[in-house]
Formats: C-alpha cells, sequence, structure tokens
C-alpha cells in the first residue's frame, strides 16, 4: 500500500509539472497586461523542437533548450503582432494556437515513430534511498525541481523585488507606468518572452521526460488547463502550483480509483480532476475585493503612448 | 470590345475548368476520414498503410485523399460532407463515432458511397466493415494468462463500446482458458489518442501491481511507458516492436489493404454494394505481429492458438459463458453469433468492475 501511494505522489508530481511550467509563465505574461492565449500552440512547438534536438544531438540538455528557445520565439511572433502592431490580443492569441499546432505537427512529421532516451530521473545515494520521503522528495526528474524553483523565482520576482513592482505596474496602469519613464512596450515584450519560454518547456517536458516520443497534439489541452489555472488562480503564483498538483494528481488518482475497481462510474471519474480544480480554485478565491486586486487591471488591452 | 474580351475570358477560364475536371474524372477520387494521425503507429496508421496498399495496386486508375485528426462530432460532418462535395466517390469514415454525421450526409449525397468501419448502421450507400480483433484479444489472453507472475493484467480501455467490451472479454476468456486465477484491472481513457494521458494509466496499472500491459486506445505511450520499467505490454492494431524491443510480447495487425483494395475494385467496376463486413484471421484482416520476448512454449501455444481461430476450429466465445451476474448468456457448446457481439455491453464472469455508462 505505501508503494503504491508513493508512486501515485510521485507520479502526480510529474503530471503536474508541464502544467506549472506553463501556467508560471503565462502568468507573468498576464501580470505585465498581455493575454497570450497562444499556451497549447507554444507548448507544441516546445514539445517537437525539443524533440527534434535530442533525436538529432542526444543531448537532453540541448533538448531543453530548444524547448525554451522555441517556445520564446513563437510567442514573439504574438508579441510583434499585439505589442507593436497592436492586433486584438484574444485574436492573435488563438491564431498563435492554431499556427503552432500545426507548424509543430508540420515539423514533426519525420520525428512521429522515433524514440529517444527518456530523461532519467536522479538518484542522490543516500537521500533517494531514504524510506517513503526519499523517492517523493529526491528521486524526480530534474525538470520536476526546475519547475518548483521556476514557480518560487517567480513568486519572488513578482511579489519582492523591484522589477516585478515594475512589471505589476505596466500590467495594473500601463499610461501611468509610461508616464513615470518605464518602457512599457519592452517590459511586456520580456514578459510575453517568459511566457513562451515557459510554455515551450512545458511542452518540450511532455516529449522529453514524460513520453519519448512525439505525436501530434500531445498536448491534448494541456495548454488550455493551464491557462485557466492561471485565471481561477487569482494570478497568485502559490494558487498555481496548488492548482497544477490538485489537477495533477486528481487525474492520476482518478486513474487510481479506476484499477482499483472501486466502483465509482469512469465518466465521472474522469471530469474529476476538471470539476475539481474549478470548485476549489474557485472557492478558496472568492473574494472579489481579493480577485479585483490580483488581477491586472490591463489585461488584455493594447498600450498605445498617450503623450 | 471589354464585353468581348471579358466573355472570352470567361468561356475560357470555364473550357479549361472543364478540361481539368474530365482529366480527374477519369480517376476514381477515394477519401479517408481519419481519428488521430498516421503517425500514431497504431490505428490509424494501419488505415493509413490500406489507403496506401489501394495506391499501390490501382494508383493508375485512382488517386486517394486523406483527412487526419478529425474529432468525433458535428465537425466530422463538416469534413465527410467537404470530401463528398470535391468529387469523392467512395469515403471510408475510420472511427467508430462517425456513425451519425457519416449516414447523415451519405443522405445528402446519395451517389456516394461510404464505408464506415467498426458502425453498426447501415444504408444504400454506406456500409459498415470491422475486423475481429476480439480473435487477436483470445490470443493476447492466452499469452498474458501463461506470462503473468502476478496474475494481474492492465488494461487500457478507450470508451465503453461494445467494441472495446467484447475486446475486453475476449481478453480474459483467453487468459483464463490457460490461468483460472487470471484478473484484469481496467482503466477508461476515454480517448482513443493522449499519449501522456496513456502513459499515467499505463503507470497507475504497474504501481498497482499488473505485470502485462494490455490497451484498446492508440499510440505507442503506454508501451513505451511499460518498456521503461520492463513490463512487457500487448502493442496495438501495429507491429510496434520497435518501440519496445524487449518487452512487447504481440501485437494485433489491422490489414486492411485487401479489403481496401477489394472495395475500390467493386466502386471502379460498378459492382459496390451495401454490405456489413467482419472479418477475421480467417480472411487475413487480423494479423498477429511476431511473438517475442517469451518463451519458445508460450509462442507455440498462441501460433496454434491463432492457427485454430484461424481455420475456425475455435472460436473465442463458445459456451458456457457467464455474465457478471452470473447469468448463463451462452450455453455449453454453442458460439456466439455475430449480433451477441455487436452489442455486448456486459462483461463475462471474472471482472468485478461495473461497465461505465
Amino acid at each position: 500500500m505505501t508503494e503504491l501511494i508513493i508512486a501515485s505522489v510521485m507520479t502526480m508530481m510529474t503530471a503536474a509539472t508541464p502544467l506549472i511550467f506553463a501556467a508560471t509563465g503565462e502568468l507573468v505574461c498576464e501580470k505585465s497586461g498581455v493575454l497570450n492565449l497562444g499556451v497549447e500552440g507554444m507548448m507544441l512547438i516546445g514539445a517537437v523542437f525539443g524533440f527534434a534536438a535530442v533525436s538529432i544531438t542526444g543531448q537532453p540538455l540541448i533538448g531543453v533548450v530548444a524547448g525554451i528557445t522555441a517556445g520564446a520565439l513563437a510567442s514573439l511572433i504574438f508579441g510583434v503582432l499585439t505589442l507593436s502592431l497592436l492586433s486584438n490580443q484574444v485574436a492573435t492569441g488563438l491564431a498563435l494556437t492554431i499556427f503552432g499546432t500545426g507548424l509543430s505537427a508540420l515539423f514533426g512529421l519525420e520525428y512521429v515513430g522515433k524514440t529517444i532516451e527518456q530523461i532519467e530521473p536522479i538518484h542522490i545515494p543516500l537521500l533517494t534511498d531514504l524510506p517513503i520521503i526519499g523517492r517523493i522528495l529526491f528521486g524526480h526528474d530534474p525538470l520536476v525541481y526546475f519547475a518548483i524553483v521556476i514557480l518560487l523565482i517567480t513568486a519572488w520576482f513578482l511579489g519582492r523585488s523591484r522589477w516585478g513592482m515594475v512589471l505589476r505596474a505596466v500590467g495594473d496602469s500601463d499610461q501611468s507606468a509610461h508616464a513615470i519613464g518605464y518602457r512599457v512596450i519592452l517590459i511586456r515584450y520580456a514578459a510575453v518572452a517568459f511566457g513562451g519560454a515557459m510554455a515551450g518547456l512545458g511542452g518540450a517536458y511532455l516529449s522529453l521526460a514524460y513520453t519519448p516520443l512525439w505525436a501530434e497534439n500531445m498536448t491534448a489541452g494541456r495548454g488550455w488547463i493551464a491557462l485557466a489555472l492561471v485565471v481561477f488562480a487569482s494570478w497568485r503564483p502559490g494558487r498555481v502550483l496548488f492548482g497544477a498538483v490538485l489537477f495533477g494528481g486528481i487525474t492520476i488518482l482518478q486513474l487510481n480509483a479506476q484499477a482499483a475497481g472501486l466502483g465509482i462510474p469512469a465518466s465521472y471519474m474522469s471530469m474529476l480532476p476538471y470539476i475539481a480544480t474549478i470548485v476549489v480554485l474557485v472557492l478558496i478565491s472568492r473574494d472579489s475585493t481579493r480577485i479585483r486586486l490580483n488581477a491586472p487591471a490591463c489585461l488584455g488591452r493594447s498600450f498605445r503612448a498617450e503623450r | 470590345m471589354r464585353n468581348l474580351l471579358r466573355r472570352t475570358a470567361l468561356a475560357l477560364a470555364s473550357a479549361l475548368m472543364l478540361a481539368s475536371g474530365a482529366a480527374s474524372a477519369d480517376k476514381l477520387k477515394v477519401g479517408f476520414i481519419y481519428i488521430g494521425p498516421p503517425g500514431d503507429f497504431g490505428w490509424t496508421y494501419a488505415h493509413d498503410q490500406g489507403r496506401l496498399q489501394i495506391e499501390k495496386e490501382l494508383g493508375d486508375r485512382v488517386e486517394t485523399t486523406y483527412v487526419e485528426n478529425v474529432p468525433e462530432g458535428p465537425d466530422a460532418e463538416r469534413a465527410i460532407a467537404k470530401l463528398a462535395e470535391t468529387g469523392h466517390e467512395l469515403i471510408f469514415t475510420t472511427s467508430f463515432g462517425y456513425m451519425e454525421p457519416t449516414l447523415k450526409v451519405a443522405k445528402r449525397f446519395p451517389n456516394v458511397k461510404f464505408e464506415h468501419a467498426t458502425g453498426y448502421q447501415r444504408a444504400d450507400n454506406v456500409a459498415t466493415y470491422n475486423a475481429k480483433f476480439y480473435e487477436g484479444r483470445y490470443v493476447q489472453g492466452v499469452i498474458a494468462g501463461k506470462m503473468s507472475k502476478t496474475n494481474t493484467v492492465g488494461y487500457i480501455a478507450s470508451f465503453p463500446i461494445p467494441e472495446v467490451i467484447m475486446g475486453i472479454n475476449s481478453f480474459l476468456l483467453g487468459a483464463h482458458s490457460v490461468n483460472p486465477n487470471i484478473k484484469v484491472k481496467i482503466v477508461w481513457a476515454y480517448t482513443w489518442f493522449d499519449p501522456p494521458k496513456e502513459a499515467d494509466a499505463a503507470k497507475v496499472l504497474m504501481d498497482q501491481g499488473a505485470d502485462i500491459i494490455t490497451q484498446h486506445t492508440d499510440s505507442t505511450a503506454a508501451l513505451q511507458a511499460a518498456a521503461e520499467r520492463g513490463v512487457m505490454a500487448f502493442g496495438q492494431a501495429s507491429d510496434m516492436i520497435k518501440f519496445a524491443p524487449k518487452t512487447q510480447l504481440t501485437s494485433i495487425i489491422d490489414e486492411w489493404g485487401p479489403y481496401y483494395v477489394e472495395r475500390t475494385k467493386e466502386v471502379l467496376d460498378g459492382t459496390w454494394k451495401s454490405t456489413d463486413t467482419w472479418h477475421g484471421m480467417s480472411d487475413g484482416l487480423v494479423v498477429m505481429a511476431p511473438y517475442t520476448n517469451m518463451p519458445a512454449d508460450v509462442a507455440a501455444l498462441a501460433a496454434k492458438t491463432a492457427e485454430d481461430i484461424r481455420t475456425g476450429k475455435l472460436h473465442p466465445f463458445t459456451g458456457p459463458i457467464y455474465n457478471q451476474d452470473g447469468e448463463l448468456v451462452l450455453e455449453a457448446g454453442k458460439t456466439a453469433d455475430d449480433g451477441m457481439l455487436a452489442g455486448m455491453m456486459y462483461y463475462i464472469k471474472g471482472i468485478d468492475d461495473k461497465v461505465p455508462n
């Protein structure tokens, strides 16, 4: 039984990791006032380019870097269209999703059916062998730890650093930030690129560590879930982590419950991750004042300097 | 003068269009609707191989088109109609969920012929076809019954439709025929194709003690997840050995080629009629991949079982068969007819879960 619990917790963490990456990136992007709906497309681009890089070079690290770079570049297309050419952010984001899905499928054609070395979990001699907590704390693959580190850094950055405050200012009142002298467009570009990089990394995690293969549409909607997580978590990093782990956790739990033959209809179990995540996050975020405090006031609005 | 020029241009354009139309009217256009990508190396890959065989054998008289990743539902109707509108005279819709959309489009285009895979409703211009995968599942069950040490098999199922349920039942019948103690744990993925989810399902089943994994979903992810832990598994719809060289036991291969070529020839000859085809090993529609990673005696038993099914000596669903509630659904010595199998929505005795509704 303990073995089953340990294994389930391990799988929960890996299931949550791509969501943590994508949601963290989108969180930063939205905090700066830019609504980028292209997360699914960017994840797929990161997945295919990461996979291709490892397939060619055999080095997982290069794959990770390729995923990050590809996601960032894809998001910059969105950036140019919405920040410099002032196109509608919602429409452009959706276009980016469709574009990313198609481009990744096209580019990935020659990588379908190929297989690579999966990124292996780490093994620290004494620590990983500790009973129970050993593998849960010290037995994941490196990207799981990286996801948590990124989230912590992002939380610190947004909450306690000067430039984080500037980013939030840009998201809350772009005209005022501009009036003070901050380069709103540049800051937003950086935020968009970070969002793309993280989404790309989340996608690359899927194709490099989760299942060592590339298949079209392999994200299967995780980008949308990450997007929803950011909103339901009312733009707070801690809540995002909680939501991602909750979603990933319940997905694994419902599969476990089915396999254990608990008798609950499988169709309800399938819905459970989505319903549970929405309900829980909405309940803990129901203070409307809090929501208004945290939501970037200029989210989705194009910025055009007034003077 | 301008009018004359315009009219000449129009006439020229329409003449060109007619000419090109006439040129392509020489070749029969055959369309395919796929639920996933040919790159799934599973279900859709096998259909695409069938399509390629049509091109290989009849390429001078036929040209094929395919649309991939078409979701089951309203969008399917649009995709199928698009093929019908653009001159395709024979359209294969390769997933159960395309049943209603195919029938709807068929009503609108009575001159176009449709072939719906794994469905059960026909019309004058809609034929159905399926392969007796359950025969392959029985052989897999025999292998699993011999190979499993924990007596637990993990089954990744997709949707609770008769096709999938009869597969589970057949698998268990095969397993019980050599090992009455074996149990099967079933996880419903509610998808035909979602590699990370299939990998999750495999991991969960292995965590719960399954030491053999089998699937009714389309990608190689579950097989690979099992291979990573050194757990034996069965491939699905195509030979997936190169994804798990040390752990794939066998795979049910769907050989659609011969059927597709035959039906296309019938359309070319004008002899096409709406039929319901359910062929299995005896017609070469279902083939087992080479038996690997198992002791020679198990491979021999599997080969013999498959041969017996192929020659008709053995039918997987031979009575007595009891359902979960203990009722006798098939008397001793009788074999199930196609109707009983096509509507099978209940588990046989030996499975503790309930069929999801």
